[in-house]
């Protein structure tokens, strides 16, 4: 459930008492409520589920499974029977 | 003895009225085609379910004939407006059995209270595109109902036009080793119209591809003499296009998913909205069938016309699961492509 | 498209998948909770291609398959009233109640229309002032802050002619049920992403430390899925049985604090009836006593219809995990997603309905003939 997409934060206004964002995913942009991740700023990314964004995408943390993988990687070379020696 | 048509009420799907999902060009369509209009009208030529039909003229040509309904909303949209779309929709149906449009006929049914502006601006929209595809509208008809009955216009139009005798394309021409091509991204259509949709409008500056095809069409069969077939990837998109084709051929279908041109802006907007872009109709595109040793010249030839740049090889015919479509994605699984069964309505998980 | 894309990747995908198969040395059951998470592995076939001795079942996180019969039938009553704009997320609208579904009864001319957004609904309250717009708000708890907003800024507009027809249910009291059946077979949880982005991940330490089953909250993509899956395995394998947080890109220990709030200010427990399940004991949301006038049961004063379900359908125990949707003579057969016979079909989120549209029941028919 909950299709929540990524999207990149362009601007943040006040609109009709709400804060509202104008969201960027991929090429198109759509406004989606802000009120509830006030902290997002113009360049930050959020999650946004029907319109309403839940938090906002922690850059770090996001790379994390990247690193892990590239460490992983490195061992894989590291115990490779035939891995030709430099 | 099939029951004369009255005398039974056909049911198509679990609906015993018609609903949206009867004309998106899925399942349901599919099934409305196969159960209740094919088996009335009983002839082989309706039977094929080619986009046109093929009808031996005088021994030297074939005449190709077609007719479509436009019944777009908005009538205006980004990148065009319903008078472009039955010029081209038209258009591309014959052009893409191979044959050369040259004549529409074209009816109206207006809405009492349609600005005759806005009229004089659909018709002088459908005057370029009839110019842009070399044809010329050539009959016609007009007629308005109260208001209320039509959503401002709606227009039909029917085409005509000739292929050279040998000319045989079929969508049950398609071979195991035959390659599957795409002349540029897919789903610009259908976006460009959801983006101005109440209730789903998302900010875009992305344009409906319509466009006339059949210059592109003749470059493409040039360049590949054998090519088994093309379609254009309208209402149901690529999905329906290609199992189509899978069942007409008996043959198995495969996509390579990262191969499918996808613009960001259209993949952006099926993102948020749950919706698959294969499934998301183009009214510029030509999808096609050609033998793999062609393949390379028939890319080169559509990349080099403006209407194919992005012109790419998306996948293969097979001999196996016949009928069927499958999709590779990126990560190593693959998975059936389904025709859609009636609108793809958003999602919300 | 970044945070997508990279989370789609095939090379990273095979290192996982090859990490996955170092790991798991015994045969584990593992539940994903989340009819997203669902749908991305029969999209991409994950579960083809992860080592045969790990189980994946499928969970009843699809909100739109677990709305009861009942309610669905209330829509409907709703909807055919000549003076209501009803509006609804898109995939509610295939839903079959006992009279068919809500895109049949537009076809019968009510006027029925797709939002994306609660606050959509909003707007077309004020733009329709001699209409009643009511909004079906459903959801797991990923949705409530949205449906408690819409009903917020009804409150504060003074709208009159906006109310929403609620249907919430909420994830930990499924769980506890799923493990608490004698029968249960999972033996590992991936957990709902985009509910934990909400409520946080606390709610879950309860049911790990009851019941010693690891919780992984996972997001949505392959990679997500794979990492959860790997870091499930691993606890598996150690006899560990905790609540680990493997979507911290989207998801804070405490989730959102002020989207918690509001949802409290609008929202209180109840129970809840689950298609497919039974009624599960407080895992529901309704209004406050004190928002009851934006109640649309009680604006509308609707009889709920005692429907019967199909007695072929096994959805409850699909959704349950312990059957998968070829196990069910049913599937593919009297069962469609044109015509479906119960929760699991009938959303393209559900196992059933999701394995349909990828094709599952032909292979099994092929495998079947082989």
């Amino acid at each position: 459930m909950c299709l929540g997409i990524p999207g990149k934060v362009l601007d943040v206004r006040r609109e009709d008492g709400l804060l509202m964002a104008t969201v960027q995913f991929g090429g198109i942009t759509k406004q989606a409520c802000l009120e509830h991740v006030p902290e997002a700023r113009p360049g930050d990314y959020v999650v946004v589920h029907v319109g309403f964004a839940l938090s906002r995408i922690d850059e770090a943390e996001a790379h994390r499974i990247f690193d892990l993988l590239a460490e992983m990687k490195a061992l894989d070379e590291l115990e490779a029977p035939d891995r030709e020696v430099p | 003895m099939a029951a004369p048509l009255g005398a039974c009420p056909v049911q198509i799907g679990q609906y015993d009225r018609v609903v949206l999902g009867h004309g998106s060009g899925g399942r349901l369509t599919h099934e409305l085609i196969t159960q209740l209009f094919v088996p009335a009208f009983h002839n082989p030529t309706l039977a094929a379910l080619e986009d046109q039909a093929s009808i031996a003229l005088d021994g030297v040509r074939r005449l190709a004939f077609t007719t479509d309904s436009f019944v777009v909303s908005p009538v205006f949209f980004p990148g065009g407006d319903i008078g472009k779309l039955a010029v081209c929709g038209t258009v591309n149906d014959l052009a893409a059995g191979g044959a050369v449009p040259r004549h529409l006929a074209a009816s109206f049914i207006l809405e009492e209270g349609l600005p005759l502006a806005d009229l004089r601006r659909v018709v002088e929209s459908m005057r370029a595109a009839c110019d842009e595809a070399g044809v010329s509208v050539v009959a016609g008809d007009t007629k308005v109902v109260e208001r209320g009955k039509a959503d401002k216009l709606f227009i039909t139009t029917t085409g005509i036009g000739w292929a050279p005798e040998g000319r045989r394309l079929s969508i049950a021409a398609a071979r195991p080793g035959d390659r599957v091509v795409v002349s540029g991204p897919l789903g610009d259509h259908g976006m460009a119209i959801l983006s101005v949709r109440e209730g789903l409008s998302f900010q875009t500056e992305l344009l409906s591809d319509c466009a006339p095809l059949g210059g592109l069409a003749e470059v493409m069969l040039r360049a590949s003499p054998s090519l088994r077939c093309m379609r254009d990837p309208t209402r149901g998109g690529l999905a329906s296009a290609l199992n189509e084709l899978a069942a007409a051929s008996q043959v198995g279908v495969v996509v390579r998913e990262p191969a499918v041109p996808v613009r960001p802006e259209v993949r952006g907007a099926c993102e948020l909205l749950g919706l698959d872009p294969l499934y998301v109709a183009s009214e510029g595109r030509m999808v096609a069938v050609a033998p793999a040793a062609e393949v390379p010249a028939l890319l080169d030839a559509m990349r080099g016309h403006p209407l194919g740049r992005g012109a790419a090889e998306i996948g293969e015919v097979v001999a196996d699961f016949p009928g069927k479509v499958r999709v590779q994605s990126s990560v190593g699984g693959d998975r059936l492509l389904l025709m859609l069964s009636g609108e793809q309505l958003p999602r919300i998980c | 498209m970044k945070y997508l894309d990279e989370y789609r990747d095939g090379p990273a995908a095979k290192a996982l998948i090859a990490a996955i198969d170092k790991a798991a040395t015994r045969p584990w059951v593992i539940m994903e909770v989340c009819g997203g998470q669902t749908h991305t592995i029969v999209r991409y076939g994950l579960d083809q291609v992860l080592p045969k001795h790990l189980e994946l079942v499928h969970g009843p996180g699809c909100p739109v398959c677990v709305t009861p019969l009942e309610m669905i039938d209330r829509a409907h009553a709703v909807a055919a009233r000549p003076e209501v704009v009803f509006c609804s997320f898109g995939d509610m609208l295939r839903v079959p109640g006992s009279r068919g579904d809500l895109l049949g009864l537009r076809a019968r001319g009510a006027d029925v229309r797709v939002v994306y957004s609660p606050l959509d609904a909003v707007k077309l309250a004020e733009a329709n002032p001699s209409r009643q717009v009511v909004f079906f708000a459903i959801g797991f708890e990923t949705t409530a802050p949205a449906n408690a907003m819409a009903v917020w800024m009804a409150r504060q507009k003074g709208l009159q002619n906006f109310s929403v027809l609620v249907s919430h249910v909420l994830v930990p009291p499924a769980l506890t049920a799923i493990l608490g059946a004698e029968d249960n077979r999972v033996q590992a949880f991936l957990g709902p992403g985009h509910v934990c982005a909400v409520m946080g991940i606390s709610e879950y330490e309860p049911i790990t430390a009851k019941h010693r089953v690891p919780i992984v909250i996972s997001g949505f993509e392959p990679l997500d899925l794979l990492d959860g899956i790997l870091h499930a395995v691993r606890q598996l394998e150690a006899g560990e049985a905790k609540v680990e947080n493997a979507y911290a890109r989207a998801v804070r220990a405490d989730g959102n604090p002020a989207s918690r709030a509001l949802v409290e200010q609008v929202f209180e427990v109840c129970d809840r009836a689950w298609r497919g399940v039974g009624t599960i004991p407080r895992s529901g949301y309704r209004l406050r006593d004190e928002l009851r006038a934006f109640d649309a049961e009680r604006r509308f004063e609707v009889e709920g219809v005692r429907a019967q379900e199909s007695p072929l359908c096994i959805s409850g125990e699909v959704l349950r995990g312990l059957k998968r949707p070829a196990d069910c003579p049913a599937f593919g057969r009297q069962c469609t997603p044109e015509t479906p016979l119960g929760a699991t079909m009938v959303s393209s989120e559900g196992a059933c309905a999701a394995y349909h549209a990828y094709g599952r029941h032909l292979d099994a028919r092929a495998a079947e003939r082989r």
